[in-house]
């Protein structure tokens, strides 16, 4: 990580309200993940220590600790989804990117992962393909959609 | 060109979207600049019928017209129909108003859903907007809090703890720093009324947060919104921006001379956060790992300052009872759950979508009057209301009215309002399984019942289905599941046993008991 982009983010956060939260996800949203390197100087910005810092970090499913694949494609794995097929759409996945879920590819192309609940459940099954919500889903329309999308 | 201009709505509600909403929107602004058609295109809240969506309306002069659901390509032959005047078309759905979905609702909360802008506040001025608002800084703290009890409101969340009570709790505690803290962590399977309402109408959720300041005295507000709602986020901040703008947030609202300063706080996709103690953690920036009660939040909450902590829903609700009056309020309902619920229909329903009713109806005019029937045209085996955590109810109880104290001394919840339905295909040991796997997943550790119980759930329930020591294994399940609902901290824990021990009770023989029953029969 380059120093002056999280200098940017900490003076943009001052050590006060509960601010740790928010500086990751500004860390986040930046480079896509929160690399290890950025714990300690999080810490001492915020008087906390390395292992309460890590501990917030490693908390949440939401934060990443290594960089995501270029696309990130997140199946609906909740009940709502599962009456309409979640679990055979997200078997699909799997097998159409050659990615086991909650991973990255090997060439870094895509990771795939469950979520639970994009608040679509009324017209389920949905995921997320980057930052687009697509819901009614179809393994069909599924590969459709990744072949847009090049994978 | 003199033709008048016409207005179109095309809804920015994220369900709209994930199904083409901005590309008809796209579509429609392309060929009716082709056609030299005058239009002005609204982006509305949803009006909650999702499986029409995207649906499109037209303001005419006898009022508008609904098409649904329309894709991009549906958009040369609907203006070819005559789209502008409301002409005739296959997906023409007729008035909106009349659509029998909506007309049957008793939409208060819900009444401005999908007719606005939602990020517009002349039409939220135009439509009732403020006048809460206004009414409650003509009043003191305590009469605010009064009328608020007077309603029978209770929190829309899940826990249903009267409203009026916990405003008062922090009315009466004294402190130099109150917060007010919107809990839109909605997590639940089966719910989307909370993000329905940031995204469709953020200025009554900040009407409804306003009037909590003024009543119990808080200067500071903070909406905790899940991180997976990006949209919601994006606008409740926009809107944020714009009251503040406006003076009805921000050092003196309306020029009161009462400070209310709110912010929107990015949860970070951890279900137990929803925990109301958990979220406070979460918002001071630790793990959000849930605290032992007491003491209360109310009275020790964020900050270790008094909090009131509600639902979305809770909150947007108070600027129609302040408007309105408490009495208009209670009269909706049954016996002590008044007002109205948002109903969400979802998962496997033909007509899924939000339904706001008064309590007191049943499961079954939902599913069937309302839902007409499961959308694979199966017939339907459970019905799990109340989120991930709530019992799964069969047909035999469909008829119990859908109040809460009907539906807790029948072991079940009502929640959030979240109905998920699961057709004749559907696995009850699987979904048992799943509700432990989940809670195994989301528990934050703090308590031995729900961290190690879950993973215990989820391997009896295995021995179950593979039959190892089957009758044994039920009986230790009963026993773990007693266990998790005595001895949790929280909800996560505490509730997980509902969906294990309704699908063990009213489908033994999706465990093999029914079967193993027989062979010890014979």
């Amino acid at each position: 990580m380059t120093d002056p982009l999280l200098e940017e983010v900490l003076a943009a956060h001052p050590a006060q309200d509960g601010a740790l939260l928010p500086i990751l996800h500004a860390v986040q949203e930046r480079l896509g993940h929160v690399p290890p390197t950025a714990v300690p100087l999080i810490a001492e910005h915020l008087n906390l220590s390395r292992a309460e810092v890590h501990g917030v970090l490693s908390y949440y499913h939401f934060f990443r600790s290594t960089p995501p694949g270029r696309q990130v494609l997140q199946v609906c794995r909740a009940e709502a989804c599962q009456s309409r097929g979640a679990e055979a759409l997200l078997a699909h996945a799997e097998q159409r990117l050659s990615c086991a879920s909650h991973s990255t590819r090997a060439d870094g192309a895509v990771t795939l992962e469950p979520v639970y609940c994009l608040g679509l459940c009324a017209l389920s099954p949905a995921l997320q393909l980057n930052d687009r919500l697509h819901a009614r889903m179809t393994p069909a329309k599924l590969d459709a959609l990744l072949a847009k999308e090049g994978l | 060109m003199s033709a008048a201009v016409t207005k179109i709505f095309v809804p920015r509600d994220s369900a709209a979207l994930a199904v083409g909403a901005d590309d008809v929107a796209a579509a429609l602004q392309r060929e009716a600049a082709q056609r030299g058609l005058a239009i002005e295109l609204v982006r509305n809240g949803s009006r909650g019928l999702f499986w029409l969506e995207p649906l499109v309306e037209v303001a005419t002069p006898a009022g508008r017209i609904a098409y649904g659901p329309v894709a991009p390509e549906d958009v040369p032959a609907l203006l070819d129909a005559g789209l502008l005047a409301g002409g005739a078309h296959a997906l023409r759905q007729g008035a909106t108003d009349d659509i029998p979905y909506l007309a049957r609702q008793e939409r208060l909360t819900f009444a401005r859903m999908g007719i606005t802008d939602p990020l517009s506040l002349a039409d939220y001025e135009a439509h009732q907007g403020w006048a809460g608002l206004r009414r409650a800084l003509a009043l003191d703290g305590g009469a605010i809090v009064q009328e608020v009890t007077q309603s029978g409101l209770r929190g829309r969340g899940g826990a249903a703890f009267p409203a009026g009570i916990k405003w008062r709790t922090v009315q009466q505690t004294a402190a130099a720093q109150k917060y007010i803290v919107c809990n839109a962590d909605e997590g639940d399977s089966g719910t989307y009324s909370d993000r329905m309402t940031l995204e469709g109408d953020p200025f009554m959720l900040i009407e409804g947060m306003a009037i909590a300041a003024l009543a119990v005295g808080a200067t500071r507000g903070y909406i905790y919104i899940r991180s997976e709602y990006p949209h919601a986020i994006a606008t409740m901040q926009e809107a944020i921006r714009r009251a503040s703008a406006a003076g009805f947030l921000g050092a003196s609202i309306c020029g009161s001379g009462h400070a209310f300063e709110l912010e929107v706080r990015k949860g970070a996709g951890s279900y137990v956060c929803g925990e109301e103690t958990a979220m406070l953690e979460s918002i001071e920036g630790k793990r959000g790992v849930v605290r032992a009660k007491p003491p209360l939040p109310a009275v020790q909450g964020l900050f270790g300052q008094p909090t009131v902590i509600n639902n979305v829903i809770t909150f947007a609700t108070a600027p129609l009872i302040l408007a309105r009056g408490a009495q208009f309020y209670r009269d909706y309902g049954v016996g002590r759950s008044h007002g109205t619920l948002p109903f969400q229909l979802a998962g496997n329903i033909k007509h899924g979508g939000l339904v706001e009713k008064a309590f007191g109806l049943t499961l079954r005019e939902l599913l069937i009057d309302f839902g007409g029937g499961s959308a694979s045209g199966r017939p339907i085996k459970a019905v799990q209301v109340g989120g991930p955590l709530g019992a799964y109810i069969p047909a035999s109880q469909w008829d119990v009215p859908l109040d809460y104290e009907a539906y807790a001394a029948m072991g079940a919840v009502l929640g959030h309002g979240g109905i998920v339905v699961h057709d004749d295909t559907a696995d009850m040991a699987q979904l048992a399984r799943y509700a432990m796997e989940f809670c195994a997943i989301e528990s934050c550790g703090k308590c031995t019942p729900c961290r190690i119980g879950s993973t215990r759930g989820v391997e009896v329930i295995d021995r179950i289905k593979a039959d190892q020591h089957r009758e044994q294994q039920v009986v230790l399940l009963r026993d773990l599941c007693d266990t998790m609902l005595h001895g949790s901290l929280c909800a996560m824990g505490g509730m997980t046993p509902y969906p294990v021990l309704s699908a063990l009770n009213h489908y033994p023989q999706d465990f093999g008991l029914a079967a193993m029953q027989e062979a010890s029969a014979s």
